[in-house]
């Protein structure tokens, strides 16, 4: 809770104004019988209509005042609630932002959305609903209390011990509740889970047909969240009730004791109207009280399970930004040293003892069998996860010494996912180097082949894409994504399969192109093709998280049986026809 | 204001279903306000019994104390069924409405889901739906009792006084205006607000879920300026909405205590009547009874009121899942749709004319007849339309003009069911369910034994690697695939399809990320696969087109060229070119 709510702290004077103003009205609420009293004693007794209408007056100005307050109040509180929402809906955002690979990959997309909406959402209403009400109840139910002793000490023990009752099943009901409003939080989870994979599944689903299939699942999930939602309803729609009873039976108690106290003549029968007057108020407020505090439940669990998000420290360590190696180049620019990496979770690690030097201005080649380990290598030199042994050096520094923002910026780093964002071509090039000029971008794009199909689109380079990159093919969003790394003038750059949806001749055109991009330029090229790394300088064949053969095309072909066996399987049979 | 009156009728035909539980609650209702309205009087009934010293009469006090305690465990009980039965409304009928959406979903049009962002879809599923249900929720609870409680309560005055009662009753609809009145202003309100949360659930479930990407050029700064840009609209309109929502209640209680100071003067002359001997006068005893019972009448107007204010936002969110559910949806299966029983494998199209947006023309004049157990290769380049073909066979999208026969029925007479039964499918694009492996490999085929599931795993070189997970084939993948490598991906998607098939096969660049080594082992399984089946194949390797029967070559949406690889290879034309290109490094 605590982290949540030190979003509160720039909203502290109306955080405080608010309530203040709340109680301001509820005094003068109070007021009122007072002015009624003078009506019926003064007014009436001396039968005197000016006086009668004059005290109406004063009535309405009460109800005025009250009003003013109460517009104020209800003004701070809504602005303290927003405001707060939005504080909290940033520093959560930028949190996310945060966390490494492997911590997004732990959470889950899903997860992560429920918290950023309807999470904080619930948090904003109960913090709204508290400013508002709930310092004028307790005070309202002390305040009774307090007057009760002053008119008979004896018998206003019947609230003293009325109260702390009251007190043990309010919060022993919403301890109960707590853990249990968790429950439907989850529940709802994972009905946001199944809606999302149906639409992003659609396809699959309806070539399969699935749908009926997946209705069942959503209806499965649906119904415990409806089970679970009523269950908890159930528990705290008993507060009212329970809440109810107490106050009544102590009524029942107070009337009993206020006759024997009448009987023997310490009170008078007007003092035990006064004490049944302060009961029920109380009563009154507690059932309001009641409603906050089952919001209250609600917001604290959410407010909980965001914290939750809050205390995930971002696993990856970045050297402060200041600590520049001042664009120190030295001519081996990257080197793997015994590196070895198991994902969390794994028992086992994905690529292990991994060795090898690069020299700027090479283009290495990685080659090897689905799953054994290729991508995970390139995925360490811009620390999208950090090496569980070993070391890795870019320029002769240890990536963990490099600021990481000044890392990434020297890795251009083309994903095996294709993914765009909504907005124009240009904005999504835009990411890969913020001051682009026009003719940069056209420059990237006809080295990633991207050229002749931008020149169509409508708007050219105002082409707008839809979210997720919907209005492209796969073949074209993976050219734009290369697009938008060359953009970013890179010292090394990643192709992480990322031409897999290109036919052989825009992938020969592009690797082409991106030779004669400049000078210094390091390329790794993850591919499954051996035709794209087979002029590399030097290639890399893994097998099963290991280095099967380090060499030239030439040299693998003679010494690496693995290499040999990728090579014939693509080239013998392709060189038939 | 006539928009949300729709939506309530929508919502009001849902909560049909439950009207015996809206009886019990109503009901319910009743008991307690009528038994809370009649504690009051047992309890000044027992404060009269309690004159002064030595005039108390014990035995008169302690029955009606008897009575007192029977009256509050009733009221308590209910209460307590009464906001049972409200609970079961609500719930059960959220949980309807987000079914009938999750429903929709099915059977929406793809056009629709591929034109909207999945967040917003989301956001109504899920966020709008629990703001729904709270706002009903607390309608419920509050409505009735607040409803009874002013007709009861107006009973009682009545008994004491008509006059007063009709100065309370001609001042009432003051404080019903203003509600009114607010509610107005607020509703577009709060439909802006929930736009606005909306929109920034598209953006949120667009960068948190490609953080990958964010991350990768550093642009988390950036992203985080534009959330904040739409932070700060959802906080401006936000607070519009709930502070003019909020207004409601100070101002009704505002006419309120008008209502009160005027029972409060009109009383008092009454009483002064009264004294004086006129008709039609009270006494001051029964103006405070009549007092405290205005205080009683006018207070449900306040709780009224602020429920309105909830409601409307209930309502306004209703109606964003109710715009998802009345969503055209696609076109029905005819009601004589054929069903696709053993398709002998023959495709013809005919005439097809096909676009995605009017003005951009796509494909055109498209005429191709398969012969069963054909092999089509497709190729050309890199977005020419291959992937539009695949969404025309699957009948994901409707062609614009002609038609597609197979086994010579037009798909559009037989059921969308059964033509897609009959194709296997494997896309570029993976996609995995959250769940075991298991589960993602019988997903065409539920029934499978665990022999056939393992035997369709090697078939497609899958096994090897599940084997290796922490639980084997029953490893739970998270949604999305989590940790599995994009190859390992595609390998479950060909295992499904190794499963079941069936005896049509559509295979999009289905082993773009999967090692050559392990390609052509599934080539192979493939090429057995496809004996006697019609398939269509769209990939790059020419060593898998070669062997085609028909080679169709795709550009910019048309068939360019169409013929076997020799013949093609002959003509020297694009294919030729485009074959040349593989070695022309």
């Amino acid at each position: 809770m605590k982290l949540v709510l030190r979003y509160l702290k720039d909203y502290k004077k109306e955080s405080i104004l608010a309530p203040l103003f709340k109680m301001l009205e509820a005094s003068f609420e109070l007021f009122v019988p007072l002015v009624v009293a003078a009506i019926i004693d003064v007014g009436i007794t001396s039968m005197d209509r000016g006086y009668i209408i004059q005290r109406g007056f004063i009535l309405v100005g009460l109800a005025l005042v009250g009003l003013l307050c109460s517009v104020t109040a209800q003004y701070f509180s809504a602005k303290a609630a927003t405001g707060f929402a939005t504080k909290l809906r940033h520093a959560l955002f930028s949190h996310l932002q945060s966390l490494s690979f492997s911590q997004v990959d732990t959470i889950g997309t899903s997860t992560m959305i429920t918290r950023m909406t309807s999470d904080i959402n619930q948090v904003q209403s109960g913090v709204n609903m508290t400013l508002r009400l709930f310092l004028r109840s307790p005070i309202v139910v002390f305040g009774a209390m307090i007057m009760a002793f002053t008119v008979d000490v004896k018998a206003a023990w019947v609230f003293a011990v009325a109260i702390p009752l009251l007190s043990v099943v309010v919060f022993g009901i919403m301890l109960i509740t707590i853990p249990l409003y968790k429950k439907v939080q989850q529940a709802l989870d994972r009905v946001l889970g199944k809606t999302r994979e149906n639409l992003t599944g659609v396809r699959v689903i309806r070539a399969f047909n699935q749908e009926d299939q997946e209705t069942r699942e959503f209806k499965e999930r649906n119904e415990t969240l409806t089970t679970v939602q009523k269950f908890v309803g159930k528990i705290s729609a008993a507060m009212n009730p329970v809440t109810y009873i107490i106050v009544n039976g102590a009524l029942i108690v107070l009337i009993w004791t206020g006759a024997l106290r009448v009987d023997h003549g310490y009170i008078s029968q007007g003092q035990v109207v006064a004490l049944v007057n302060y009961m029920s108020q109380i009563l009154v407020e507690l059932v309001k009280l009641a409603n906050l505090i089952i919001l209250m439940t609600k917001a604290a669990a959410c407010a909980n399970r965001i914290e939750s998000v809050f205390v995930i420290e971002p696993d990856m360590k970045s050297a402060a930004s200041g600590q520049t190696s001042g664009g120190k180049q030295e001519d081996t620019i990257v080197v793997f040293e015994k590196v070895g990496l198991a994902y969390q979770g794994a028992s086992e690690e994905a690529v292990s003892d991994i060795s090898f030097a690069v020299q700027r201005g090479q283009t290495i080649g990685i080659i090897g069998g689905t799953g054994s380990g290729k991508s995970t290598i390139v995925n360490m030199i811009p620390r999208f996860y950090d090496a569980t042994s070993g070391r890795i050096l870019i320029d002769g520094r240890d990536v963990k010494e490099y600021a990481v923002e000044e890392l990434r910026q020297k890795v251009g780093m083309v994903l095996q996912k294709a993914v765009l964002f909504k907005g124009s071509i240009r904005d999504n090039l835009l990411w890969g180097k913020e001051d682009a000029t026009e003719e940069e971008l056209w420059r990237a794009l006809s080295i990633s082949q991207a050229k002749e199909f931008v020149d169509t689109k409508e708007g050219g380079l105002d082409f707008k894409i839809e979210q997720g990159g919907k209005n492209l093919s796969g073949g074209q969003k993976q050219r734009l994504t290369i697009a938008r790394a060359v953009v970013r003038d890179p010292e090394i750059l990643i192709l992480d399969d990322s031409a897999s949806a290109l036919d052989f001749a825009t992938d020969a055109k592009l690797r082409q192109a991106i030779r004669g991009m400049k000078d210094k330029l390091t390329v790794f090229i993850v591919s499954q093709r051996a035709s794209s790394i087979q002029y590399a300088d030097q290639i890399i064949v893994m097998d099963d998280g290991n280095i099967a053969g380090i060499g030239k095309h030439e040299e693998l072909l003679a010494s690496c049986d693995v290499y040999k066996e990728i090579y014939d399987s693509q080239f013998r049979k392709e060189s038939e026809g | 204001m006539k928009e949300s009156k729709k939506t309530l009728l929508k919502v009001l035909h849902y909560i049909g279903k439950y009207s015996i539980y809206l009886v019990f609650s109503l009901i319910f209702a009743a008991v307690t306000v009528a038994l809370t309205l009649y504690l009051p009087i047992l309890t000044g009934d027992a404060l009269d019994l309690i004159i002064e010293k030595g005039l108390v009469d014990f035995d008169g006090i302690f029955d009606i104390l008897k009575k007192m305690a029977v009256v509050i465990l009733l009221t308590a009980a209910a209460q307590w069924l009464m906001n049972i039965c409200n609970n079961r409304i609500t719930y059960h009928v959220v949980r309807d409405i987000r079914y009938e959406a999750f429903k929709k979903i099915q059977i929406l049009p793809l056009k629709y889901i591929d034109g909207h962002a999945y967040g917003d879809i989301v956001s109504r599923v899920i966020a709008d739906a629990d703001q729904f249900a709270d706002g009903l929720l607390m309608g419920f609870t509050q409505l009735f009792t607040g409803v009874i409680t002013i007709f009861g309560t107006l009973g009682f005055m009545v008994a004491i006084n008509v006059k007063i009662t009709i100065v309370v009753v001609l001042v009432t609809p003051l404080s019903l205006f203003m509600a009114n009145f607010i509610a107005k202003r607020t509703y577009s309100m709060f439909r802006l607000q929930s736009q606005t949360r909306g929109e920034q659930t598209a953006f949120i479930d667009e960068m948190i879920g490609n953080q990958k990407v964010v991350q990768a050029f550093g642009q988390q700064e950036r992203m985080l300026e534009r959330f904040d840009e739409i932070n700060g609209r959802l906080e401006k309109c936000s607070l519009k909405a709930t502070f003019f929502s909020s207004l409601t209640n100070p101002c009704t209680r505002f006419v309120n205590s008008i209502v009160y100071a005027c029972v409060g003067v009109a009383g008092a002359f009454a009483a002064i009547m009264g004294l004086t001997g006129v008709a039609g006068g009270i006494t001051v005893g029964k103006l405070s009874c009549l007092l405290s019972y205005a205080n009683q009448y006018t207070k449900p107007f306040n709780e009224i009121s602020g429920v309105i204010t909830e409601l409307q936002n209930a309502i306004a969110c209703a109606g964003r899942l109710f715009e998802l559910i009345e969503e055209e949806p696609q076109i029905p299966d005819a009601k004589d749709a054929k069903v696709l029983g053993q398709p002998d494998g023959s495709v013809e199209l005919s005439h097809v004319y096909f676009s995605y947006v009017p003005e951009q023309k796509l494909i055109e004049d498209f005429n191709l007849s398969v012969k069963p157990g054909q092999r089509v290769a497709v190729v050309g380049p890199t977005g020419c339309g291959k992937t539009t073909l695949i969404n025309l066979l699957m009948r994901f999208y409707d062609v614009g003009e002609g038609q597609i026969k197979v086994s010579g029925i037009d798909i559009r007479d037989m059921t969308r069911k059964s033509l897609r039964k009959s194709y296997g499918m494997v896309l570029q694009d993976t996609w995995l369910r959250e769940g075991t492996i298991r589960d993602n490999i019988i997903i065409g085929k539920p029934d499978a034994t665990e022999a056939e599931i393992i035997e369709a795993a090697k078939a497609s070189h899958a096994h090897s690697f599940i084997k290796r997970l922490p639980n084997g084939y029953d490893t739970i993948i998270k949604e999305d695939g989590g940790s599995l490598s994009q190859g390992q991906k595609q390998l479950l998607c060909i295992t499904r399809v190794m499963l079941c098939l069936p005896p049509m096969l559509i295979l999009d660049e289905a082993t773009s990320s999967i090692d050559t080594r392990t390609e052509i082992r599934i080539q192979k399984a493939f090429a057995r696969m496809m004996q006697g089946r019609t398939s269509f194949i769209v990939a790059h390797r020419l060593s898998t087109i070669k062997e085609a029967d028909i080679i169709l070559v795709m550009k910019d949406g048309n068939i360019i060229e169409q013929g076997k690889h020799e013949e093609l290879l002959k003509q020297g034309g694009f294919y030729a070119n485009l074959y040349q290109s593989q070695f022309a490094h």
